[in-house]
Parts: structure tokens; sequence; C-alpha cells
């Protein structure tokens, strides 16, 4: 049994690895078609049909370009930091609950790679060492550009973890669990915690973009001001390294707001279908997968539609909106919480 | 017996990349291999089945305290070429002190009394659960007069950044 459990994990984690890989891939590609359908453009259409080609295409350019360490930087630095850009925004995926349970034979297999009981401080965690990547690289570059996007990076993903954290304690306070396979579970029974959790998902929401270091807050690599921001001097596969750790980040907060808010796996009516077993458990994936699409196009929508926010502003909105946002909906949280729990009678 | 290999390997990675903190002569290095020596440390804390304090020591320590520390010495821009000579006096004051505090810890702890090393896996005191209830049950007044006392600190430091105060 152990050796199995061994061999299905490993695959599993292949499984997500490649899928991680392939959906980061291709939302590459969909970026620029959606971008093109937001501005009246065709978009990428020469590499094969409607330019499905086109990822691959950018990839082979990505890798055949000159490698080029600049002569003041901090070689090793310099190589470490979009290793752990991407090293961290891989590491996220092991936490997600991807469907129900398989039923092979005796064996149970369940889609998620590990359910630890700390799930949520695990991807806090996370999210808090990500910032090194973007802070390592920026320095190591030794151009001022790159320092202030790294410094712009690391003050903005500070600030806007505190408001997260705020939203996802109220959320843990509702479920009472900080494993994600529960509260995937907990929203099978009940209703999504959209419902519950209006204001503290608005939260996580802007806080995931910001995180993400998505537009409209994309002021670490602003190109009018600040060139590049701080992946100015890489080249070839390093900055190929971060442009991907950026849509891996986005597909991992997009899973992590479906899974979270809107029920994961699940979806309305879902055991009144008359399916059971493998085939409901590969109906709730590919329900989850469309639940992640759709935030990734949200994303991409939210970049074609919001102007970028200036600096001042964005850590007004993170500091003097979010935070007592946050924390307003903690307390209400607690309230309602009590009320039912027959604190104040 | 993996347990074990992981208690040498942590404990080892711990102590080696501390020394690296001190001997590194950028102190860009020195925050980095510091963060490295705590992500060890919290690995002792899972060996010792404290979950959520291994997490927290990762979330807090390595994600927040070390990234402020790396902006500082970003935005004061250090590194050894502008680090000021200093002078023979207070390098041999250094080492006097050095060794005197040294010499004071190894003899504390040589009077020290190992105690007897129980079996911590199995009775589940590090895990979320339990770590709630004692925090919000028995020790619920000691845990919230410290979050008066962050508090309290967090206004002062508000006040003390403040630029125009009459």
């Amino acid at each position: 049994m152990l050796s199995t459990e061994i061999i299905y994990k490993i695959i599993l984690i292949l499984a997500v690895f490649t899928v991680t890989l392939v959906v980061a891939l291709y939302s590459t590609f969909a970026e620029r078609k959606v971008a093109a359908v937001l501005q009246d453009r065709y978009g990428p259409n020469r590499a094969g049909p409607l330019g499905m080609f086109q990822p691959f295409a950018d990839g082979v350019k990505m890798f055949t370009k000159e490698e080029f360490i600049p002569g003041n930087a901090d070689k090793q630095l310099f190589i470490l930091g979009p290793s752990i850009a991407m090293l961290t925004c891989l590491m996220t995926g092991a936490v997600i609950p991807w469907g129900g349970d398989l039923t092979i034979g005796d064996y149970i297999f369940k889609l998620q790679v590990t359910d630890i009981n700390i799930g949520i401080l695990y991807l806090l965690g996370v999210v808090s060492v990500g910032v090194y990547g973007i802070m390592i690289g920026g320095w190591a570059s030794n151009n001022k550009y790159s320092l202030l996007g790294a410094l712009r990076a690391s003050s903005q993903m500070i600030s806007y973890e505190i408001a997260m954290g705020l939203a996802l304690i109220a959320l843990v306070m509702m479920t009472g669990s900080l494993s994600l396979g529960e509260i995937v579970r907990q929203q099978d029974e009940g209703l999504a915690n959209i419902v519950y959790q209006p204001l503290g998902f608005l939260i996580f929401l802007v806080c995931a973009f910001a995180e993400t270091n998505r537009a409209p807050f994309d002021l670490p690599e602003t190109e009018s001001e600040l060139v590049g921001g701080y992946h100015t001097e890489f080249s070839s596969m390093k900055l190929g390294f971060y442009l991907f750790s950026e849509y891996i980040n986005m597909f991992i907060s997009s899973a992590l707001i479906a899974t979270l808010y809107f029920g994961g796996y699940n979806f309305p009516f879902q055991h009144s279908l008359g399916i059971e077993g493998n085939a409901l458990s590969i109906v709730q994936t590919v329900v989850f997968f469309g639940k992640i699409f759709f935030f990734i196009f949200f994303y991409m929508w939210v970049r074609w539609t919001i102007p970028r926010f200036r600096y001042d502003q964005l850590m007004k909105l993170g500091w003097k909106t979010l935070i007592p946002l946050a924390i307003l909906n903690l307390f209400i949280t607690g309230i309602v919480i009590g009320f039912k729990n027959g604190f104040f009678n | 017996m993996i347990t074990q290999y992981l208690f040498y390997f942590l404990t080892f990675t711990a102590i080696f990349c501390a020394l690296l903190v001190v001997f590194s002569k950028n102190p860009i290095y020195s925050a980095l291999y510091l963060i490295v020596t705590f992500f060890a440390t919290a690995g002792h804390y899972f060996l010792l089945n404290a979950q959520f304090l291994g997490a927290v020591h990762v979330i807090v320590y390595a994600g927040a305290i070390m990234v402020l520390f790396i902006y500082v010495i970003m935005m004061l821009n250090l590194n050894k070429e502008v680090e000021p000579h200093k002078s023979n006096i207070i390098k041999i004051a250094a080492t006097v002190c050095g060794g005197i505090l040294g010499l004071v810890l190894i003899a504390a702890l040589r009077e020290t009394e190992l105690g007897e090393i129980t079996e911590y896996s199995n009775n589940g005191i590090g895990l979320i659960e339990k770590l709630g209830n004692v925090l919000f049950g028995a020790y619920m007044v000691p845990f919230e007069i410290s979050t008066v006392l962050f508090l309290s600190a967090m206004v002062g430091a508000v006040f003390l950044s403040k630029k125009n105060i009459h």
C-alpha cells in the first residue's frame, strides 16, 4: 500500500507540475489574444492554426537568445533570483485540491498532493517567501531601475500580505479549519464561501492582483518609468523564468480564489446529476479548471480595462482602505459567529 | 531513522549558515544566510510536530522581518567598499568582549542539567487545535495583554515616524 501511495503521489506531483506549466504557457498566448479582442485587433495568428503554436515559438526564442550577465552584477544572486521566483510559484500547487477522490480497484486516490492541516499557513508562507525572487534579482542586477523595481515589489507585497492574511483569517474563523481539503468539503455541504464572505472575497481578490504584480498594480515593472523594472538586466531564459513565474502565479491564485470562495471543484446540484464515483470526480476537475480559466480571463480583462495606479495611490489603497475593511470584515464575522453560537444570549 | 538524518541535516545547515551570517563580508549575503538558518530552525519545529510554530516561524521571520532587513540594506546600499575602516583598538575590544561572553556562556552551560528527554512526537501538543485551545483558554489574559503590548509598540512606531509633531 505504501509503495502504491508513493508512486501515485509522484505521478500526481508530475501531473500537477506539467499542467501548471502548460496552463501558464497557454496563458501567455491567451493574454495576447484577449488583449487583441479587447483592442479590436487580430493578435498572434501566424504560427500554426489560429496562432496556436505561438507559445512554443516564444519558448524557442527565449532559449536561443544570448545569455548575458552584466559585468557589475552579483553573479550568484543574479542566477538565484529567477530560480527562487520559479521555485516558490511552483510550490503552491501542492496543497490545492484538484478534484474529488478516484477509486481504482481497492485504492482511493485523492486528487490533492497533500492535505496538510496547516494548508493556508503553508500558502501564506510560500507567498511571503516568493518576494525574495524579485528582491534578490533586482538587487543583484546592480542597476538603479532594477533596484527601484525590487523595492517597489517588496513593499507592495508586504503591504498587501497583511490585508490578504486578515481576509483569510475571517474565512478560517468561519470554516474552523486551515486545511484546504476541508474548506472545499464544507462548501459541498453548504453554500460557496462567497455568499458568507463577499467583502473578504473582494479584499482577497484585490490583494491577489497586487501579490502577483499584475495590472493595475504592476508598478514593479512599469515600462514608462523603470525601463523593465526588476528584470531590466535579465535576458534569455532568466527573463523567461520571471515572466513565466508571473503567469504561474496567476494560475495558482486563480485556483486559490476558486478553492477558497467559489466551492473549489464542487458545482451546484452535483449530487442530483445521476453520476457518481470516478465519473463525478472527473467532471468536478473539469468544472474546477473552468472556474480557474474564468479567473485567468478576469485577470487579463482587468489588465486591459483599468489603468495603472500611481504608487502613493497603491499604498493608500493597501493601508488605508483594504486593511481597515479587512478588520471590519473580521469584526462582523466574529459577531455573527458569536450570535450563531449563542454567545450573546 | 529518516527523522534522525533530517535532524542532522537541519542542524548542520542551521549552524553552518549561522556561521556564514557572521563571516560574510557582504551584508546582503549575511541576511540571506540568516533566512536559510530560519528555514532550518523551522524544519526542527516540524520534526518536533509543532507545525503551527514552524509555519509561523517561516511567515514571520523569513517572510516579513527579513524582507524588511533586506529592504533596509538595499536602501542604504551597504557593501564592503563603503564600510568604514575600523581601528585596531575597536577590533581588540571586540575580541575581548566576545571572549568574555563566550567564557560566561561556557561557564553557564557547564552547570546546566540536561534533564529527561521525552518523546514529543505523539501527544500532538504543537498541533494548531491544541495550541489554540491553550492560548484562548488557560492563557487567555496573558495572551490578550501581550497583544495590547504589540498595539502600543505599533502606535509608538507610527508616532515616531511622523514628521510634524507639535
